[in-house]
């Protein structure tokens, strides 16, 4: 027993060259994820710049009956669930689609061409998506006015200040920009599923939509479970991009654009309403952990493996 | 691979060129639009030929020595040293977790995990960069915030160490008299290269395409704007294009709708085209790094 001690220490000093290896990401840590942790206490204080962060007044739940006190508050969180639920249903639906498509190729040229091209989209940065759906959607200039509008006989629509048209264009834009992204994942599961299932079906007389039903589907449950869950984990985040540049941050169209995250930013840093910002920010990260740790404890229950703990 | 008739192969390729040319389909727009005469974006708008040839949107932008020059030069800075400190980062605490013999490894490996469970979230962020550290209007803002390190790549990495360096050679090279940064260096580093390049070429792409650091971090200071911000201020005000290069003045007008085109042109084709040859990294990263993270 009493060598213990010491041979205890000595393990921490032999160790010491390795903590040191890891002292600038942990204090990255800190800096970047543990201190904001802390900071969001703010949400039950009155922050006054003059006074110091630390040194502002507690004012209780004021912040939160401040926030609920206009109809903002249900826009936005309306807004982020509903475009997560309809993205997650749809990008699923066209993402196991296509993969399927590029299952079916023969053509081993072709396969690894389309691959390629269907991620062009997901590499680029919101900025050059934003050009690109203002190349389409510009009032003036916009191919869509232009070009197909007028071939059809459509009157031009001022397409940046026309509300109601955002939900559909928004996830148009998020479809085309993450297809290739979930397809690749659904892919990757498919080319793994053995030949002689399908043989063996196509023996017994199956077609191919039963080939589909019956054998493709049940390979990919687990993935599509998986990412599903992992997607309604993130349902109270939004992607700051896709709502506040693609519609160029235009204010005739924050009642369909309008989410957690853009209302955070905008209600901080344009409109310098601090306590309505830090009670949104602040329900959005404990809403947020409560539907992460959720997603992930059912995920556990399907497949260990694709849990994150 | 679906055992399959003809007419559903045809089907099944005619959707896919119909995807492939759905991804396509933007970029003739964009370069269309930069090549077409100012005269003819007004009268046709964007059109995925160009109606009249012309070059004037990239005369304007070489003869104006614009400031799209410095953003560029800003954004290979910002992305060569993010990428290269993420990388030295992430390796140097992925492997010391590695380490079975690590004290303190779970409690360690903990608070990194947590991070990806819980966050505070942007107000917080912000307020204990900008005012505890003061990054507003510094290099700095571009590059620490968010994009440093992220916990989920320390994982991964570490995940690769563990199954990939056995420990019985790191063990020997200890004995050799070897230091914990020789080995490192000269055992893990060699063995680990195809997880160090995934992690490079993912960190690589985020400080490229990073616009939000900009947006959040830089609010005087334009010119430590990388390349994206500079887009996104273009695209709301033509005008700063020219705001570098005093001698013009007003004199000349502005291509703007063929210059915005051009410009979006200019910033992504060098991503285009050395995506095939990272094309497999690129896929290995996305599919590690989600469902079987």
């Amino acid at each position: 027993m009493k060598q213990k001690y010491p041979k205890h220490k000595k393990r921490f000093v032999r160790a010491l060259p390795l903590y040191l290896m890891m002292l600038p990401g942990f204090l990255y840590l800190v800096v970047n994820n543990y201190m904001p942790m802390a900071g969001l206490a703010l949400a039950f204080k009155k922050v006054d710049y003059s006074a110091g962060i630390l040194n502002s007044p507690w004012t209780g739940f004021s912040n939160f009956k401040y926030l609920f006190s206009t109809k903002d508050a249900f826009i936005f969180f309306r807004n982020t669930i509903l475009y997560n639920l309809a993205f997650i249903f749809l990008g699923n639906l066209l993402g196991v689609f296509t993969a399927i498509a590029l299952d079916s190729l023969k053509k081993k040229f072709f396969r690894r061409a389309s691959q390629i091209v269907i991620l062009i989209p997901y590499l680029l940065s919101t900025v050059i998506i934003s050009y690109i759906v203002y190349a389409f959607l510009s009032g003036s200039t916009g191919f869509v006015n232009n070009t197909l509008l007028k071939a059809l006989g459509g009157e031009p629509v001022s397409w940046y200040s026309q509300a109601g048209y955002w939900p559909v264009i928004l996830v148009i834009v998020y479809l085309w920009m993450s297809f290739g992204y979930s397809s690749i994942l659904y892919y990757s599961t498919l080319i793994g599923i053995d030949k002689t299932y399908y043989e063996a079906a196509v023996v017994d007389g199956a077609s191919i939509l039963q080939q589909i039903r019956f054998i493709t589907l049940p390979f990919l449950k687990t993935t599509i479970i998986t990412l599903v869950l992992m997607a309604v984990g993130r349902i109270c985040y939004s992607d700051f991009g896709l709502f506040y540049q693609i519609p160029m941050n235009s204010g005739l169209l924050y009642s369909t654009t309008q989410t957690i995250d853009t209302y955070v930013y905008r209600a901080l840093l344009e409109m310098n309403d601090i306590g309505r910002s830090t009670a949104a920010g602040f329900l959005q990260s404990i809403l947020g952990f409560v539907c992460i740790f959720i997603a992930n404890t059912v995920v556990s229950k399907i497949d260990r493996e694709s849990a994150l703990f | 691979m679906i055992q399959n008739s003809k007419i559903y192969r045809i089907l099944m390729s005619l959707v896919m060129l119909f995807f492939v040319f759905a991804c396509l389909l933007p970029f003739a727009l964009l370069i269309s639009g930069s090549l077409s005469s100012e005269s003819s974006l007004k009268a046709f708008g964007y059109t995925l030929f160009p109606r009249e040839f012309s070059l004037e949107a990239y005369q304007y932008i070489w003869t104006t020595k614009s400031a799209i020059f410095r953003s560029y030069g800003m954004s290979l800075m910002y992305t060569a040293v993010g990428t290269i400190a993420n990388m030295c980062m992430t390796f140097m605490f992925a492997y010391p977790l590695s380490r079975e013999s690590l004290p303190g490894r779970k409690v360690i490996s903990f608070i990194l995990f947590f991070t990806m469970l819980f966050n505070g979230g942007f107000v917080p962020t912000y307020l204990i960069y900008a005012n505890i550290f003061h990054i507003v209007d510094t290099y700095w803002g571009m590059v620490v915030p968010y994009l440093l390190m992220n916990a989920f790549y320390v994982i991964m990495c570490r995940t690769y160490i563990t199954s990939n360096v056995p420990n019985e050679v790191v063990e020997a090279a200890r004995i050799d008299g070897a230091g914990e940064m020789a080995v490192l260096l000269r055992v893990v580093t060699p063995m680990s290269r195809p997880i160090l390049a995934t992690i490079a070429l993912m960190s690589a792409i985020a400080y490229w395409n990073n616009w939000t650091n900009g947006v959040y971090f830089i609010r005087i200071r334009t010119e430590l704007y990388g390349i994206q911000n500079f887009l996104n201020s273009v695209m709301n005000n033509v005008t700063v294009l020219s705001s570098h290069s005093s001698s013009l003045g007003t004199a000349r007008q502005i291509p703007s709708t063929g210059i915005r085109m051009a410009l979006a042109v200019i910033a992504v084709i060098p991503v285009l085209i050395a995506y095939p040859f990272f094309q497999k990294s690129f896929v290995a990263g996305i599919t590690v790094g989600s469902v079987k993270g």
